[in-house]
Formats: C-alpha cells, structure tokens, sequence
C-alpha cells in the first residue's frame, strides 16, 4: 500500500520528465582511442578552427595525444609558430558576426555545454548528430540546414566529405543527393573522431583524473580499515 | 560543563611541561581541551545521523582552503578577452587547464558546494526526527538556521563568479526578484546589482561577498553554533537529557568524552564520506550535471537567455515555491508572494523549538502522526525540488502547490499535530 501511493504519488512526475525530445545517435567512440583523437585532430584544425576557437586550448596539449611537436608544426599549427599559443581564430569577431549573423561559439568546452541534466555526457551524441544531419534548403542563406539544429547560422563545412543530403518531406528523412569522397560509414567514423577529439579537448586530463580517482579510492579504502579498527579498538569497552 | 572551571597545568619540570604551564597562564589552552574535547561528554548512542555535524565542519574546510587557491587564479572580470571570452569565465578553464592541480582544487570546490548542502540537509534531518532544536537547545537551533541563510547567499554569490550562462540568468533572476518588494523594490534590487542589469560591478560585489563577507559570518556563527550546543550538551537519539543522570564525580552516566570515542569515531565518517565526495570529484565531476549545470559551459551572453533558467539542485525546493504563487493577493503582484513565500519557507525552520509542543523529543517515542508527518514533509521537499529543475508547466504547477500546502501545513499544523499523537515513555537511561 505504502509503495502503491508513493509510486501513484510520482507518477504525474514522470509523465512531466518524458518531454517531447530529438532523437541522438549514440557516438560511437571513446576518448581513449589516440589514433582517433589524432584523426579528429586533423580534422578539427582543417575544418572548424578557421571560425571557431579553441581559445581554452594551447596547440602543447596536442602533444598528449601522441604526437611530438614537430608533427604538431608541421600538421596542425597554421595560424601561430608558438606551441605554447592558445588556439584561437585568426578572423575578427566583428568580421564573422557580419558573416554568420553570429560570431561562431567557441569549441573548447561544446561538448560539456551540450550535455543534459541527468546525462552529462550528451553532449557527444548531440555533436555526434549533429554533424551528420546537415541537409540543403535553397531558403536558409548558407543553402544549409540542420535536422536537429534548425535554421543553424553554420554552413555545412564538411559536405565535401559527406556529400549533400536533401529532407524528403513526406518521410521526413535525409536523402543522399550527390554523394561525397568519402562512404557514408566512412564519413561517420571521421565524425566519430572530430567528436571523441572535443570530448578529450572540453577537459584535456580526464583520463588522468579518473587514474587518479582509482589510487584515491584504493588509498581510502585502506584508509578505511585502519580507521575502523582504531574506532572498534577505542569503542571495545563502551555499552 | 563550560571551559575555565578546570584547573591550570602544573609542569612537571620538562621543558615541555614548563612551556605548557607557560601558556597555560596565559591562555586557557587546559580548560578549552577538556571543556571542548577530552572532558566534554557527549551521549553514547550518538547513531549514522550524528555524523553530519563534524563532516560540515569539514566540507567548510575544504571549501575556505580550496577558495584561497582558486582566488589566487581567478579574476571577477566580465570585460572579454582577446577571443572574446569573458575573462572571469575564460580564467575558471584556465584554472582547469593551465593551473597545476588547478582541476582538482576547482572541482573539490565545485562539488563541495553541492555536498555542504547534502550534509547539511541530513544534519537538519537529524534534529528534526530527534528533536534536538527543543528547549534547552533552541539557540543552537537558531544559530544553526543562521548558518543554512548564510550558507545559502554564500551559494547564490559563488555561483555567479564562473560567468557562465546558467550563473549569469540565475543571478538576474534571484536579483530581480527583490524588485517584487511594493516601493523600495526597485532601487533595492539597483543596490544588491550595482548597475540596471547584472554586470561587472555585480560581478565584483559577488565576489567580494563570496570570499570575505559571508565566509566570515559562517565561521562566527558556526563557533557560535558550537559553544551553545558545548554549553547545554548535545541531544541523542533517545531525546534524553544526560546530564539529569549524573554519577557521583558529576560526570553524565551516558556520557563519554568526546575525545577520544567521538574523534575516533568521526575519523570512520570522514574517511566515507571522502570516499563518496572522491566517487563524485573524480568518476562525475558535474554530478549528472546537477552539480556543475550544463549551461553554464557557456560563458555569459546578456544578449541571449536560455529557454530554461533553473537554479542549482539544493535551491529548487524554494524556487518551487516561488513559482507555485500565482494568484495576486491583495491587489499584489503573485511574484511579490511568491518571494514572500520562498522567503517564509527558509525563514520557517527557525520557528521549529516554538512549533513542537510534543512531550517527548525524539520520534523514537512518537507515534503515527509525527512519522506520517516527517515522512510526507520529506516526500514534499523532494518533489519540489525536482520539479524546481524543471521548465515550468501546468500539471508541474499543481502538483507544487499541493506540496507548498504540505511543506507549510508540516510547520503551521505543527502545534497541533505535534501534541494529538501516541506516545510511548521515555526511558530513564539511553538505549543502544
């Protein structure tokens, strides 16, 4: 009776959490893959780092994803010589908000903003989405448009890889129009990659940190024991 | 038994000894140990929920330490920077990125916060199922309800300081509603601002709040908070006084010394406690998100609100509150009661000692009523905060103002309610 009227007295509760939400592709990837992070890498610099910033970046912490700095100087720094330098856009801001109608958000920590409360870590399935859910519409300015975005400021900058997809709106689903270089399992696995490289980018030591978490825990686990024991040695002669 | 009845150390001739007896002289450093620590007695039924006192104690520790350091990095700057980041904001990442063991210090913070209002909720909970805020330890109580007020502007002032989206239409929201206030509103929220919209001069003033003002009205009123439990004694689960039970050295027969049995004990809860609060810190630093709230990694646009403005976890309860009043009182606006109402609620649990007529203390030898009560007050209190993180709707609306009914008839009724129900005797002595 108790559980019945406690379950009757949440359930309006959770008819109020099933919001109408998007649907995400699940991302495929994890961050402890280097040779992906290094791909996402390439492919962030190439692509999104000629309008967005990763002003919270500086190109040395490329170096934790396996490659030395002179792969970093020849490969991924075009707009500075420094490795220490912060890796922010060469473009003005004034100039992209005349472009865009928007200065273009900075990357570093997209991944992080984007998740859900409850679901931090959403943030890759949006982005993971995202990216691959670009379409044309002759009525938007940049003659792009987005599934889970609409009307986005942002052209389809990866197209040339993707190919360009079309909405057919009676089944409300993306059609490949003219296909891209690459195949669509292809595509999605470099989209894969540019999105495990801003998981690892919106908090470069995670992997670390959760290392260290382990040694913590162990450490306070036998923390644990000897505080204890001192407890039941003091406490034996009391009740 | 207060501290100066104890006599002054008498050196043995050591240095050691005479270096003691030295200070001893001048400083009661003897009587504030024994009356503090090795001679204080505290009840020995002391069960799970007496460990939430000393733990709070700890989180404000790592809370003032972990803050001295993020103060040396961080800058309460809302101008932008070369990349157009806000420079508070950018500095909070830089913290995160560039500052050694910046991450760790940040999130220690971080989720701190969010742990000093878990144990402080569960350090309420206890004295409120045990009775521990009836005579003669009302101050305590007081004092204590003092500490939940502060500790909240605390949280309200720091919150703003990472200049992220969710800190910077929090603070607009919480600021503007002192506008609700007939005639002085207006200027009233001008003065807490320090401009016509949330800004740098906000910014600053938060800051200066967060890291001296409040803090330094949290440690009086925690030492203050600590002396008059040490002056009455603590309450126990049993709600029985042990100092009515001496034995012939005048010493209580339930008692035993806080140190070494209860510094021995705490060690265990803190060790625990360290072990979840690291579970968190390292494995789910945002806490789901409830702890560090996704839209606030992105810095703070005066231009652009968010469709949803939700305050941090432990404030939804009272933020329900607010937005459950709708209707307009005597020709005043509903938000205006809805402050009021959100003001009340907080402002409530200092009314308890008076509320509870109840002839025992603790619910161990209540009845029925006070566990339904406690139980639905709980039940309450959850489901609005839940629905505090939530975008408003109109079933939501409902359902909080059925739960502001409860939460204010739990106190309101409470002089009645508390005296109806069964109760068993109370034993003499405590029990295991």
């Amino acid at each position: 009776m108790k559980k019945f009227l406690i379950a009757l007295l949440f359930t309006p509760l959770l008819a109020l959490a099933s919001g109408a939400a998007v649907h995400l592709d699940k991302w495929p990837g994890s961050i402890g893959d280097k040779p992906a992070l290094q791909n996402g890498a390439k492919l962030f610099v190439n692509y999104c780092l000629n309008c967005h910033g990763a002003s919270y970046l500086r190109y040395k912490n490329l170096l934790d994803l396996g490659l030395t700095e002179q792969q970093v100087k020849e490969n991924l720094m075009f707009t500075s010589d420094k490795i220490g330098e912060l890796m922010r856009v060469a473009a003005p801001h004034e100039e992209q908000k005349q472009w865009f109608g928007a200065t273009p958000p900075d990357l570093t920590i997209i991944a992080r903003a984007r998740g859900e409360l409850g679901n931090a870590g959403a943030g890759a399935d949006w982005l993971y989405t995202y990216l691959r859910s670009f379409y044309r519409d002759e009525n938007r300015p940049t003659g792009w448009n987005n599934v889970i975005f609409e009307n986005v400021g942002m052209p389809h900058v990866l197209f040339g890889l993707q190919g360009q997809q079309v909405m057919n709106h009676e089944t409300h689903k993306l059609e490949m129009a003219v296909p891209g270089q690459m195949a669509p399992a292809e595509f999605d696995k470099s989209v894969s990659d540019l999105v495990g490289f801003m998981v690892w980018m919106g908090e470069p030591q995670q992997e670390f940190r959760q290392k260290l978490g382990f040694f913590v825990l162990a450490f306070l686990a036998l923390l644990f024991v000897v505080a204890y024991a001192l407890k039941k040695e003091y406490w034996k002669d009391i009740h | 038994m207060a501290a100066g009845n104890f006599e002054k150390y008498k050196s043995d001739g050591s240095i050691a000894g005479n270096a003691l007896e030295w200070l001893d002289a001048r400083f009661p450093a003897t009587s504030m140990w024994k009356g503090h620590l090795s001679e204080y007695y505290a009840p020995k039924n002391f069960n799970f929920w007496y460990f939430f006192g000393s733990l709070a104690i700890l989180v404000l520790v790592i809370q003032i330490v972990t803050g001295i350091f993020l103060t040396m990095h961080y800058k309460p700057d809302a101008a932008l920077n070369a990349a157009g980041v806000p420079i508070a904001f950018a500095s909070v990442e830089y913290i995160m990125r560039d500052v050694s063991g910046g991450w760790l210090i940040r999130y220690m913070h971080s989720t701190g916060a969010s742990a000093f209002f878990i144990v402080v909720y569960l350090h309420m909970f206890r004295g409120l199922i045990y009775g521990s805020y009836r005579k003669p330890r009302e101050l305590t109580w007081l004092f204590g309800v003092g500490i939940f007020l502060v500790l909240m502007g605390e949280a309200f002032f720091g919150y703003l300081l990472p200049w992220g989206q969710m800190s910077y239409w929090g603070a607009q929201v919480i600021v503007n509603l002192f506008s609700a206030i007939p005639i002085i509103g207006d200027d009233l929220s001008l003065i807490i601002r320090g401009d016509f919209v949330v800004g740098d001069a906000t910014l600053n003033r938060f800051f200066s709040f967060h890291v001296i003002a409040f803090p330094l009205v949290l440690i009086g009123l925690v030492a203050a908070h600590v002396l008059a439990l040490h002056e009455t004694g603590s309450n126990n689960p049993d709600g029985i006084e042990i100092k009515e039970n001496k034995d012939e050295n005048g010493i209580p027969r339930d008692g035993i010394p806080f140190h070494p049995y209860y510094t021995v004990k705490d060690i265990v809860g803190v060790v625990v406690f360290l072990m979840v609060f690291s579970a968190v810190l390292f494995f789910a630093p945002e806490g789901g998100g409830y702890f560090l709230e996704t839209p606030n990694f992105y810095p703070a646009d005066p231009l652009k609100t968010p469709p949803h403005i939700a305050p941090v976890w432990y404030f939804t309860p009272y933020y329900s509150i607010l937005r459950a009043m709708v209707w307009n009182f005597f020709g005043l606006d509903a938000k205006f009661w809805g402050v009021v109402a959100m003001g009340a609620s907080v402002v409530i649990f200092a009314a308890l000692p008076w509320l509870d007529r109840s002839p025992v203390k603790s619910i161990r030898y209540r009845g029925p009523i006070t566990k339904a009560m406690i139980t639905i007050f709980v039940i309450c209190f959850f489901i609005l905060g839940y629905l505090g993180t939530l975008s408003p709707s109109p079933t939501g609306e409902i359902i909080s103002q059925i739960c502001t009914a409860f939460y204010f008839g739990f106190f309101l009724g409470m002089p009645w309610w508390s005296r109806m129900d069964k109760f068993k005797p109370v034993p003499e002595r405590v029990t295991k």
